[in-house]
């Protein structure tokens, strides 16, 4: 294990002309940390899909005999200042949540890999201008950056989404970039040359395919920090906008209640840790099913 | 040696000539005429308008508008908040103290848990400590720090009454009370960054203790102590040190939502304040110095690289 993941069972020996993928999904079901993390991961998905169904109550109807009730048999984790079931806004909460951390990293990887690609692949001034564009937009912490971003383009859930995926974009350019360098000198692409393939097909259909692996677990480490960075822009009035239901936003105003009504902050920041925590198990577990120092 | 360093400052620039490329685009992006939010209620009148556009030199086409702006910001003059009508670098530079007095604490307490938590992990590897340190560490990667912030607020200052829930008093004031105002927020900033390193410590821990030298020295007679500390560990912190310097940028994103959290009057704050306000330039002016902080001391950071690895050194 490279580092820091949990437990990993000990592997045997791998089966003779076992593909490449295969041997990796082999490796990650024994690894029980990540199919931990990834149960916990298809639970969120299942609740955020179901929430119509599953949410006790209407996530944002206001109830004025129920206002900040603690725990109970009727309201599972409480209500709020606004007598709104706590657990049916964290299910409700939880598609914004999700949704943010995806569709901003499919921003970042739709525009990082590319250009990435292209960087590696063609080299000379091409490189040159894209690795210092790069490193200007990694200059800039990704969180302040974001927040730069949502505050010029506005408040919204949409806004925050988009301002995640392009601060998240330069490290999908660079991890591209690098590994499509890599995979550039390889044999099976100077053969894929020589047979004549264009330039283009080559990039496509040799290069790309190869590089999958590493961006596939930056991808999933990247959605547990849109989600936080999500659930921070949020919690700043710069996500979701109230009464829909966000995390980062119950956050806030939990704080306001902190001393009368304590739950109102326990169980949305403990959603956002189990899911985050869920998504790093995958991504720890995905490194080392595909680290090939492993094989 | 000076042929690393003057490469390594050469690539520095274009990289800083970027970032304000970057920074001035974000202005772009801003939603409607600031001439007619600074305006305020004599938007209506187009002398008024006129003065402001000229004043802020948004007339003038866009490179030149760049041009200007960069020459002002080469002069130390970042321009001034729309709302307290003040120059942001004197804004800055009365709220950065507060944010490094913080981001410094942050930094002893990453250390002093990240460091020994990480070489512990290493040297008793596949053991209950080692798999305890490694769900320390994921935990810490995960804790969203704001919610962790207010957790503590909840429980030292509401349930046990030990510190104070907010505020800040500067060290040069009262050093008791200023240590009480930070202790939290920094201990919840440098949480992530303690996780951070704890596992790259692992890492290079086990990296370290699998070379020939070890090997050598354990063959040697060496007490394990003196093979871990004195062999594995200089070698293993080279790549760490320079880590240190780059978590730079987790702090400042922390220090955001940190300060936010328990009202510390710093840079994050500004910036979010500033957003508020929508007092862009403030925005503007936060995302550069932070920026340009990042860039320098990741040159400081390959030059301490070079400095403290004797192979790099000689090379």
């Amino acid at each position: 294990m490279p580092d820091g993941g949990l437990v990993t069972a000990a592997a045997p020996a791998p089966p003779r002309g076992e593909s490449p993928s295969r041997r990796a999904l082999r490796r990650l079901v024994r690894h029980r940390a990540a199919m931990f993390g990834l149960a916990v991961v298809l639970l969120f998905i299942a609740i955020a899909v179901l929430a119509p169904l599953v949410a006790p109550y209407d996530p944002t109807r206001t109830n004025w005999t129920a206002i900040r009730r603690p725990p109970s048999e009727l309201f599972w984790f409480g209500t709020d200042e606004n007598g709104r079931d706590i657990l049916s806004r964290i299910i409700w909460g939880a598609r914004a949540s999700l949704l943010a951390g995806v569709i901003s990293v499919g921003i970042a990887l739709a525009a990082g890999v590319p250009i990435g690609l292209a960087a590696g692949f063609l080299g000379g001034w091409v490189d040159v201008l894209i690795s210092r564009f790069t490193d200007a937009m990694l200059a800039c912490p990704f969180l302040i950056l974001a927040i730069a971003l949502a505050a010029f383009l506005g408040p919204s859930l949409e806004n925050a989404m988009i301002a995640i995926g392009v601060s998240a974009t330069p490290i999908f350019v660079r991890l591209a970039r690098g590994a499509t360098m890599a995979a550039k000198v390889e044999d099976y692409v100077e053969a894929a040359r020589g047979l004549g393939n264009p330039r283009w097909r080559i990039a496509l259909r040799h290069i790309l395919p190869n590089i999958v692996p590493p961006l596939l677990v930056q991808a999933t480490l990247a959605i547990a920090s849109a989600i936080i960075a999500e659930a921070s822009l949020s919690f700043l009035g710069l996500g979701q906008q109230p009464p829909a239901p966000s995390w980062g936003s119950m956050l806030n105003t939990a704080q306001r209640f902190i001393e009368q009504a304590p739950w109102m902050a326990v169980f949305p920041g403990l959603s956002i840790f189990v899911v985050v925590l869920a998504f790093n198990l995958v991504g720890d577990g995905l490194r080392d099913a595909l680290d090939p120092r492993q094989r | 040696m000076l042929g690393f360093l003057a490469r390594r400052v050469g690539q520095t620039v274009p990289t800083l000539l970027f970032v304000s490329v970057l920074i001035f685009g974000l202005q772009q992006l801003m939603p409607g005429d600031p001439a007619l939010i600074l305006a305020g209620e004599e938007r209506g009148d187009p002398t008024v308008l006129a003065q402001i556009r000229a004043e802020l030199n948004l007339d003038k086409p866009l490179p030149v508008q760049y041009g200007l702006w960069l020459w002002g910001v080469l002069n130390g003059d970042l321009g001034f908040s729309w709302r307290i009508r003040e120059p942001i670098a004197a804004v800055i530079a009365q709220k950065l103290p507060v944010t490094l007095q913080l981001g410094l604490m942050a930094f002893v307490i990453a250390v002093a848990i990240g460091i020994p938590l990480g070489i512990l992990s290493a040297v008793r590897k596949d053991t209950p400590l080692d798999w305890g340190a490694n769900a320390v560490g994921l935990a810490g990667l995960s804790l969203p720090n704001f919610w962790l912030g207010i957790m503590m607020i909840l429980f030292f200052s509401v349930q046990l009454g030990w510190l104070p829930p907010s505020g800040y008093v500067p060290l040069t004031e009262d050093w008791r009370r200023s240590l009480a105002t930070t202790i939290m927020p920094a201990f919840v900033l440098g949480s992530g960054i303690a996780a951070v390193f704890m596992r790259h410590m692992r890492s290079a821990m086990l990296q370290a203790m699998a070379q020939d030298y070890v090997r050598t020295a354990r063959a040697k007679g060496l007490a394990e102590k003196v093979v871990v500390l004195k062999h594995a560990l200089r070698n293993a912190l080279v790549p760490v040190v320079t880590l240190g310097a780059l978590e730079l940028g987790t702090l400042l994103s922390g220090a955001v939502l940190t300060e936010q959290v328990f009202t510390i009057p710093g840079f994050g704050k500004l910036i979010v304040d500033a957003v508020f306000n929508r007092d862009y330039p403030v925005v503007q002016g936060v995302v550069l110095v932070t920026a340009t902080l990042y860039v320098l001391l990741n040159l400081i950071a390959d030059v301490l690289y070079v400095l403290i690895n004797p192979r790099l050194r000689h090379a």
